[in-house]
């Protein structure tokens, strides 16, 4: 039989805090009753206050506030922001300066992804101990047998397994310190063979050095990572890399990314969760909800590569497109004043911190609803909504995993399908590369070097960007008056999937994913990093919708 | 982010050759530090013992209010010839990186109780992110404890020797404390004027200032060599030294008063002076131009933003988002 995840009698509380291998500030806050969570919260514990610091600006500056965001999500609220006042402004950019952001983007999936299966997520399923116990000859014959591409050898496997011996002799384990997988008994909620656990920490490493190549491609054309510098309102800057061997050098590290995505990303994910098939059934959520990316025309949603779309209650058979209008934010169980769900164009913020272990109010992130209903929003949203639609490239990579691990689409809605949604997105990404790559080479040869088109600042406008960034729905909202921005307001992904519970008591989606999942040893909570960890939380991007310093009401909060 | 991290405070060198990593490598590292510090080749020995010393400090890295974009930009760092171990790798392998959330594998209590132990002994502190004072820092929290109070312990222990503030957040206060400031976000100096603080600001910076810094304060603090020399804003001059107006690329445009005057004119098509259209390189210090970001091969980088088209913002300056902007008019 195969593995499961042990089950204990445990009853009491568990808290994670701070959750690490995130971006931002997290705790959670779990009440456990015979080995399962009953009750749990998903708490943001920072708060920055970028959207009041920009009021009174410049519009064409606000892309360089917000996109400090977050410097993991890097770009993508630079991109947001940019298209946000493009649209406040009217300006129809040039088609290469949509294929250049295009290009960015898609660096930016591939980087984001890779790292996080590797670096923020793998600890939660891989166990760098055990990897001692493997045998190097299997390992590579392990490795090998999962891509014809890979030649990897026994050597290479032995050399990592000398690096983590040192690291474990030495008794000084520096990041790997009081892992959940280390502790005088083994933690069995960790069951990969050892030579599972040795092939993964090798690819953590090389994952480590690809990164560094994914991030200097996107760099090529956005002048550098983490924080791009290329993005202005009506379209880009960067001439430079029109040039053929900027081009070509941009081509030459992509392919190099794109073919360890195939060999060894995709791979890996598929080994791992075939020995973790149990997760197939916990962690799921109700409802999906997408903005699309990668357009042709930057003014048709319907125009992404990734269509925009709602799911809800699981239903394939309907995907629902979105309407803004549908989208409300709760602040019941939030530390703000008040109890009324509004559409963020009447939001109020009046920011009233009570204490830390609250279980009515708890968290610095409001609750966005669709319908009055909790959404999840990043790649599994966008691949389910792709995937219903009909999407080819997404449905034949959707298929090509569920026959893989031999599971149905049901499996889709959990931990492991949410990890497995985030591989197939960017493997569909990388896949697409080339198109929009193609696409700007096309245009540079015919005498096209269009990358801007001027435009002149409105006395009064008001304007909305979306962005589906790799942790999903991204939106910034935009009030000018006077030239200057009057208000401005960013509704982000882990405020989707990671925030509270709302008027009616409805958890958020992480609360709702986390409901059920047993606890086997509650010192070493693995089980609830597995779930959190497979949200992708970025919370720094979460927590800035507050006023502070007035405790005023934002008299425009939108979608 | 790398299994290699802080695996220990002896043995340095047969970790490294462990590794892979050859003494003749080693010491050709050794001397770019050396070199990229200012202090000539002969330094390369004195850099070399500093980092393999039996006493030398270990490293907390503690997060405040920030993105995590500075711990992203250590990650972009990349090897010296393309072949050998990564600098960063390299680097961490040598110092021991105690408590680090972004890449830490422990989480919770046990997270906690690692940074607990790790201040029992001597260590350098790299903070990140500005630290919110208003009512008493509430709008920061990690672990239950304020981002103050956190930082406050570490910094204040007989045991930190040295603290560096890496990044504008940390330096400066940063994003969130442009105005008006909503929760009295304060740099590291600010908020602890007696302690010795290094500032490598930068938004963010470029990680070869840290690997620089931080191999300069090891040096500082077994007394190998003497503090770096600071400017008046506390950053290390060998990297802050000059304007980034003076380093670029266009300024033999700016010379001849060649500027683009708006992003789609041929003058910018053809790479003249961004002076006119809002860059702040003539009164920021940094090392953009020269080193550039996102290096791969022999340091290197890729890019940076002038070159990319667009002006420079200014983002190692003290409070750059309120001095430097509006970002796209000619500064004042």
């Amino acid at each position: 039989m195969a593995p499961k995840t042990p089950q204990s009698n445990f009853s009491g509380p568990v808290v994670v805090d701070p959750v690490t291998r995130i971006e931002g500030h997290l705790r959670i806050d779990a009440t456990v009753e015979n080995g399962k969570i009953v009750d749990v919260r998903s708490s943001s514990q920072l708060f920055r206050g970028l959207e009041i610091i920009l009021k009174g600006r410049d519009p064409r500056d606000a892309q360089h506030f917000t996109q400090r965001a977050c410097g993991v999500c890097t770009y993508v609220h630079a991109l947001c922001s940019t298209r946000a006042v493009d649209n406040a402004v009217k300006v129809k950019i040039p088609k290469n300066a949509t294929i250049m952001r295009n290009l960015v983007m898609g660096s930016q999936y591939l980087h984001d992804h890779l790292v996080h299966f590797y670096h923020l997520h793998a600890l939660d399923w891989v166990n760098v101990a055990n990897a001692l116990q493997a045998d190097p000859v299997k390992t590579a014959a392990l490795s090998n047998s999962l891509s014809p591409n890979r030649k990897e050898t026994a050597d290479q496997f032995k050399a990592v397994q000398t690096k983590v011996k040192a690291l474990v002799d030495s008794g000084k384990l520096g990041i790997f310190t009081n892992a959940y997988f280390l502790g005088e008994k083994k933690n069995e909620a960790y069951y990969l063979p050892a030579e599972a656990d040795l092939m993964a920490v090798k690819h953590y490493l090389d994952a480590l050095h690809m990164q560094v190549k994914a991030a200097r491609a996107m760099a090529i054309f956005g002048a550098k990572n983490p924080h791009t510098q290329f993005t202005v309102v009506g379209g880009v800057t960067n001439y430079d890399a029109l040039k053929p061997d900027r081009i070509a050098e941009y081509k030459a590290l992509t392919d190099e990314v794109i073919a360890f995505i195939k060999d060894f990303y995709i791979p890996d994910l598929l080994a791992v969760a075939s020995f973790y098939k149990d997760w197939a059934g916990i962690g799921g959520t109700s409802n999906f909800i997408s903005f699309g990316e990668f357009p042709t025309d930057e003014y048709n949603l319907d125009s992404r590569f990734f269509a925009p779309g709602v799911i809800m209650k699981r239903d394939l058979a309907k995907v629902a497109s979105m309407d803004q209008k549908k989208i409300e934010e709760h602040v019941k169980h939030s530390w703000y004043v008040g109890d009324k769900a509004h559409h963020p164009y009447n939001g109020v913020t009046e920011p009233k911190y009570t204490k830390l272990e609250d279980k009515d109010r708890y968290s610095w992130m409001k609750a966005p609803r669709y319908n009055g209903e909790a959404c999840e929003t990043g790649p599994l949203a966008t691949v389910l909504v792709a995937f219903a639609k009909g999407h080819k490239p997404t449905v034949d990579a959707v298929k090509f995993v569920l026959n893989y691990l031999k599971v149905d689409a049901s499996a889709l809605f959990s931990t492991l399908g949410r990890t497995a949604a985030r591989g197939i997105e960017c493997l569909v990404t990388a896949n697409q590369m080339q198109v929009w790559l193609d696409a700007l080479v096309g245009n540079v040869k015919g005498g096209d070097t269009e990358l801007y088109t001027p435009w002149k600042m409105p006395n009064e406008a008001e304007g909305v960007g979306f962005v589906q960034a790799p942790r999903g729905a991204l939106s910034h909202w935009i009030k000018i008056k006077k030239g200057k921005i009057e208000n401005f307001q960013l509704v982000v992904p882990s405020t989707w999937s990671l925030g509270p519970r709302c008027a009616a008591g409805k958890l958020g989606p992480v609360e709702e994913a986390l409901m059920g999942t047993p606890i086997f040893d509650p010192h070493r909570p693995v089980e609830i990093l597995r779930t959190v960890h497979s949200f992708d939380p970025c919370i720094a991007c979460g927590v800035h919708v507050l006023d502070a310093k007035t405790g005023k009401t934002s008299s425009f909060k939108v979608l | 982010m790398k299994i290699s991290v802080g695996h220990g405070l002896a043995d340095a060198e047969k970790r490294l050759e462990e590794s892979g990593v050859s003494r003749r490598d080693f010491m050709k590292f050794c001397g770019i530090i050396a070199a990229t510090m200012g202090m000539g080749p002969a330094y390369a020995t004195e850099v070399a013992a500093a980092l393999t010393a039996d006493n030398r400090p270990s490293v907390i890295w503690l997060h405040n209010a920030e993105c995590t974009g500075c711990s992203e930009s250590i990650l972009r760092m990349a090897s010296i010839d393309g072949k050998t171990a990564y600098i960063d790798t390299l680097i961490l392998d040598v110092i021991s990186l105690e408590y680090q959330e972004t890449i830490m594998a422990a989480a919770g209590e046990m997270a906690e109780k690692a940074l607990h132990d790790a201040m029992k002994k001597p260590y350098l502190l790299v903070i990140e992110g500005g630290i919110p004072m208003k009512d008493n820092g509430i709008y920061g929290k990690v672990g239950g404890v304020t981002m103050l109070e956190m930082v406050k312990k570490a910094i204040t222990s007989k045991n930190c020797l040295a603290t560096i503030a890496y990044g504008t957040c940390a330096a400066y206060g940063g994003v969130q404390a442009a105005k008006p400031n909503p929760t009295d976000a304060k740099g590291v100096k600010a908020v602890f004027p007696k302690s010795l603080v290094i500032n490598v600001p930068g938004c963010p910076p470029n990680p070869y200032n840290l690997v620089g810094t931080v191999v300069a304060a090891i040096m500082t603090v077994t007394k190998k060599a003497p503090l770096p020399a600071l400017d008046g804003d506390l950053r290390p001059t060998v990297f802050f030294g000059a304007t980034v107006h003076d380093q670029c690329e266009r300024q033999p445009f700016f010379e001849k008063e060649q500027f683009a005057m708006s992003f789609d004119s041929p003058e910018a098509k053809k790479g003249w002076c961004l002076y006119k259209l809002g860059c702040k390189g003539p009164s920021t210090y940094n090392n953009c131009p020269t080193k550039k970001f996102n290096p791969l091969d022999k340091g290197v980088g890729v890019n940076w933003p002038v070159q990319a088209g667009h002006p420079c913002i200014g983002c190692s300056e003290p409070n750059f988002w309120d001095k430097m902007s509006p970002f796209y008019e000619m500064e004042k």
